[in-house]
């Protein structure tokens, strides 16, 4: 059952994902989404979050930031602000990001769009050191 | 009429322009070709981005955005693009020109000019024109960050009612050998850009709303706007000082041989002295002893 699903991933600055796959999970603004084949058109933002797709039996990881999905005639196109695999993650990077975001939300007196972007940085962080994790 | 020595010191200069000219070249070229390739890189997701954006404003009956709405405000934001450093051609004086022209027919009193690049700081600075920000030095590290924080001072003031206009002024990619200068309107966002969409309405499921979502895109369809301005104008830099530096290559070395048959002459000239006076000599001594 491979080839069910067109996938393609892209970023402002290049397109990560091009390929045929059975099954994509990606984090919607809304909470988490998945796709198989014959999926109602379907537009949405992105989250912070892990996507997953798999091709038969493997499965494959990406830490993805903001943007939109769009599935349409078993195609998804997932234009993300950030996508990256595991191996293409900075850890050192992403846990001096988590340290300095949990340190600033430990502090007080932060105004509240500070807050917002403490919370966005976090969430990223963290993403991308839970991604890191995966073997591909 | 200069001397041999004075000639070859000329030759000697000429010929280490060359080696300078040369050198720029192949640098220029091989950025060159990482401009093209990031140019490349960057349109699945502009053209997907402009699929979507009409789609959606097709979907989004009678919700106006800001970044959309048509105001009849005159206060005009003109942003020039240049590069930081020159010795490539006309690209920098064309867009600078082609600029102030633009600037020139505004209404003085209602322009705020944003520069980015040294050439056309430099150039509104001596023309003593109030610059409201100017953006330089970062084309060697050029990101998508650069546009994005450009882009997003170009809304906020646009969504705060500060200008009512947004303009780009900066060179087009065309080929290796051809850069334009080009206008654009940047904000609000043009109706050409969001009208048609791929025609078959789609009956989406919005997640959230359809008005939501365009809230989301308008933004980044504004920052990947200026992203590729800058990247073409990076692009059209290395291409014209490609071109540039052959054409100067090109001209050293006719130099060259023009002073090396100059040289020649010269030599020649001199030996051909030389001997007469010699042989004048030689006449001379036979005379003296004939007398």
């Amino acid at each position: 059952m491979a080839d069910a699903l067109q996938l393609e991933i892209a970023t402002p600055v290049r397109l990560v994902v091009s390929d045929m796959v059975d099954e994509v999970i990606a984090p919607g603004s809304e909470g988490y989404f998945g796709v198989l084949r014959g999926h109602a058109p379907f537009l949405t933002t992105l989250g912070v979050g892990e996507l997953t797709y798999r091709k038969g039996r493997d499965e494959y990881h990406l830490a993805v930031a903001g943007g939109f999905a769009e599935v349409r005639n078993d195609k998804v196109i997932v234009l993300a602000d950030s996508a990256e695999r595991p191996k293409e993650i900075d850890r050192e990077r992403a846990e001096r990001a988590r340290h300095r975001a949990e340190q600033r939300l430990g502090g007080r007196g932060q105004e509240e769009i500070d807050y917002a972007r403490c919370t966005a940085a976090l969430a990223r962080a963290l993403t991308r050191l839970h991604v890191a994790g995966r073997p591909h | 009429m200069a001397t041999l020595r004075d000639i070859q010191r000329r030759i000697r200069s000429v010929q280490s322009t060359q080696k300078i000219t040369r050198a720029m070249k192949l640098v220029a070229a091989a950025k060159l070709r990482r401009a093209q390739e990031r140019i490349l890189a960057a349109r699945p997701y502009a053209g997907k981005m402009k699929e979507l954006l009409g789609n959606l404003v097709a979907g989004a009956d009678g919700a106006i955005h800001p970044l959309l709405e048509q105001r009849e405000g005159p206060r005009r934001q003109i942003v020039i693009v240049t590069a930081d450093k020159g010795l490539a051609g006309a690209f920098n004086s064309n867009v600078l020109r082609r600029s102030l022209e633009f600037v020139r027919s505004s209404n003085t009193q209602e322009v705020t000019l944003v520069v980015v690049g040294r050439k056309a700081r430099d150039f509104y600075r001596r023309r003593q024109w109030p610059i409201k920000r100017d953006m330089l030095g970062f084309w060697d590290r050029l990101a998508y960050g650069h546009a994005q924080e450009l882009a997003d001072y170009f809304m906020q003031q646009y969504l705060g009612g500060e200008v009512d206009e947004v303009y780009l002024i900066y060179n087009e990619f065309r080929s290796v050998a051809l850069q334009r200068p080009v206008r654009e309107q940047l904000l609000p966002i043009p109706r050409a850009e969001n009208g048609g969409g791929s025609g078959a309405e789609v009956d989406y499921i919005y997640e959230p709303s359809p008005e939501a979502i365009l809230g989301d895109l308008l933004p980044r369809h504004v920052r990947m706007q200026v992203y590729r301005a800058l990247m073409e104008s990076l692009a059209g830099e290395y291409g014209a000082r490609m071109t540039a530096m052959e054409a100067a290559t090109k001209n050293a070395k006719e130099m060259i041989e023009v002073l090396t048959i100059q040289y020649n002459k010269a030599r020649q000239e001199k030996i051909t002295k030389e001997l007469l006076d010699i042989v004048g000599g030689a006449e001379a001594l036979k005379q003296g002893a004939e007398a």
